[in-house]
């Protein structure tokens, strides 16, 4: 009996190593064929010109601006309300039932299909507030999805900031404001910014929120001011994408490659960050 | 909820004021405002849909909108059954799921068991990239990869398809399953699984006999998520899956989701006041909705979960 026995644990092992080679293996597989598919098209030209009929003659400058443009104006909407939010939580509110419900209202709001964003956002920012589907409409629906990540983030960032050290802040006669800003803040500042890229990076990718909200897919124009319309790289890509012809197909397989360029350095950025983060802990 | 939370609101609260500590300062104030745009998002988003909501149901009928079998927007005779659109988003669910789970519970298992500490700590983020990717790339990635290389053995196929678009959703599902499995079994006290290593078991062995029982609430809370993240999922769908509200049995064929109709319907530029305009809020309503439920339900699990491993 001992030898099924054996033979049943070899096999658990091999079969939780094969998942997690699937997985690792459905990475790779999924690069290397966006890669094979989309660097005949990734040239100079590429970025210089704007969408085109004409596959060839296809580029993203106005979808690359467009994202620049949107992500710039939605994280300064969206970091010192999440990030205050975030301080509120901690420091300011007792518990009681309704911190309680406020907790319970973030972490459902990041439950949210993102689409249900841009239904509030087409039906207040774009018809009610009647700001047409331009660049701050789509910022500031971008800005309330990514609100609850910020928010979680940041609450996780300052719980880790030790207590010891908002102690002896109180202990010299700081008051809350002297302790949030000059101790807890900078503290936990690493926390927080790997918290903002990573919200960074999913905003980046974000689609159909801006779909709704009425990013368009043949702008021939970068934005000037925030009541412009515009388009992003993943509406770019979705359009393309969505089109029978196989050159099109091409031409979004290029441009997927820049906005995953994007996203791996945002992730990057934020594995480093933490690295750094963890080895200033080990200090204290 | 942690241990030192639960700390805190044992102890009995110094002042009864109010919520806030002292005398509101300027940056109180500031900081509550800041903090009630998030109430003011829900707020918000539960009166446009069910305003919206209830304006549809008066024109449609409520019987015809929730057992209706046909989903017949743009064409005379119009007709709004959700439960085709239902349907496609249960093939969705259920396909992603399928291949999600037990895939994502054997890599949370081989990070806990078998894999060194130095190879998790390259593996675990490795595997979180197809987290990251965007969810319109996995669209592609399926329309144009995975069902051409599905067509070669199942000719039938027709170019969108609930499979494809279901397979990518659960590659994108993957790692959240494998990350809260892997997360629920740190937290299960050493001394559990090192005693049934004591007694002579297997690493099988104390996966399935000790440590699943252990955490199945939160193996459970991963799967409710995990649900709720498929039925909400919209771009790779609508890429992938059609947009062909139909009610079929067979995965192989094109249908519609909720969330790609939702886009169809809003790409067409419906005016304010149509019918068309109603029936995104309609289509968003049940959707909001059935995330909400799983949405809560998970959470519940992971908190009962957390109180349970505590206890062990």
């Amino acid at each position: 009996m001992t030898s099924l026995r054996h033979r049943r644990a070899q096999l658990f092992r091999f079969l939780t190593w094969s998942a997690a080679i699937f997985g690792l293996l459905l990475i790779v597989a999924i690069f290397g064929y966006l890669i094979q598919q989309g660097m005949a098209h990734l040239d100079g030209a590429f970025f210089e010109n704007y969408a085109s009929r004409i596959p060839a003659k296809a580029g993203i400058k106005a979808a690359l601006a467009g994202t620049l443009y949107v992500m710039a104006l939605t994280m300064f909407i969206a970091v010192p309300i999440g990030v205050g939010t975030a301080i509120f939580f901690e420091e300011y509110l007792r518990p009681s039932k309704l911190k309680g419900l406020l907790e319970l209202n973030i972490s459902n709001l990041a439950g949210v299909p993102s689409i249900i964003f841009g239904v509030l956002g087409l039906s207040f920012f774009v018809r009610f507030l009647g700001w047409e589907r331009s660049i701050i409409s789509g910022s500031l629906t971008l800005a309330i999805l990514l609100l609850p990540v910020i928010v979680i983030a940041t609450r996780s960032a300052l719980t880790e900031v030790p207590r010891t050290i908002k102690e002896s802040a109180y202990a010299l006669g700081a008051t809350k404001e002297q302790m949030i800003w000059y101790h807890l803040a900078p503290n936990a500042l690493p926390g927080i910014c790997s918290g903002i890229i990573i919200a960074l990076g999913r905003a980046i990718g974000e689609s159909a929120p801006l779909i709704m909200v009425g990013a368009l897919s043949f702008v021939a124009y970068t934005p000037e001011s925030v009541w412009d319309s515009f388009t992003v790289l993943p509406v770019q890509i979705f359009n393309w994408a969505s089109r029978p012809q196989p050159e099109f197909q091409a031409v979004a397989a290029s441009a997927i490659l820049v906005l995953l360029a994007l996203v791996i350095i945002f992730t990057a950025l934020t594995t480093l960050i933490r690295q750094k983060f963890a080895k200033k802990k080990a200090n204290y | 909820m942690n241990v030192k939370t639960i700390a805190v609101e044992q102890r009995p609260h110094r002042s009864a004021r109010g919520l806030i500590s002292r005398k509101p300062t300027l940056t109180a104030v500031v900081l509550s405002l800041f903090a009630s745009v998030g109430v003011f998002a829900t707020c918000a988003i539960l009166y446009i849909i069910s305003s919206e909501f209830s304006i549809f149901l008066n024109h449609v009928g409520a019987a015809e909108f929730f057992f209706g079998t046909r989903w017949e927007p743009f064409m005379e005779p119009r007709s709004f059954g959700i439960l085709p659109l239902l349907a496609g988003t249960m093939w969705i669910v259920v396909i992603s799921t399928i291949f999600a789970v037990p895939v994502g519970v054997m890599i949370g298992a081989y990070l806990h068991h078998f894999c060194g500490r130095k190879r998790g700590l390259w593996l675990k983020p490795s595997l979180e990239i197809l987290a990251a990717i965007p969810t319109v790339v996995y669209g592609f990635v399926a329309v144009t990869l995975i069902t051409p290389v599905m067509k070669r053995w199942l000719p039938e196929t027709e170019i969108f398809n609930a499979l494809s678009a279901g397979l990518v959703v659960g590659f994108m599902i993957l790692p959240m399953i494998s990350t809260l499995v892997h997360d629920a079994l740190i937290e299960i006290p050493k001394r559990v699984r090192e005693g049934a290593f004591a007694l002579g078991a297997y690493p099988n062995e104390v996966f399935f006999g000790v440590e699943i029982r252990a955490i199945r609430a939160r193996i459970f809370a991963a799967v409710v998520l995990s649900l709720s993240r498929a039925f909400g999922e919209t771009m790779a769908v609508t890429l992938a899956a059609g947009a062909h509200p139909n009610l079929t049995w067979n995965p192989l064929e094109s249908i519609q989701t909720i969330t790609s109709y939702i886009v169809q319907a809003s790409m067409g530029d419906a005016p304010h006041g149509t019918i068309i305009n109603s029936s995104i809020y309609a289509a968003s309503g049940v959707l909001f909705f059935v995330t909400l439920m799983l949405n809560l339900l998970a959470y519940t699990w992971i908190k009962r979960q957390k109180i349970g491993i505590s206890q062990l």
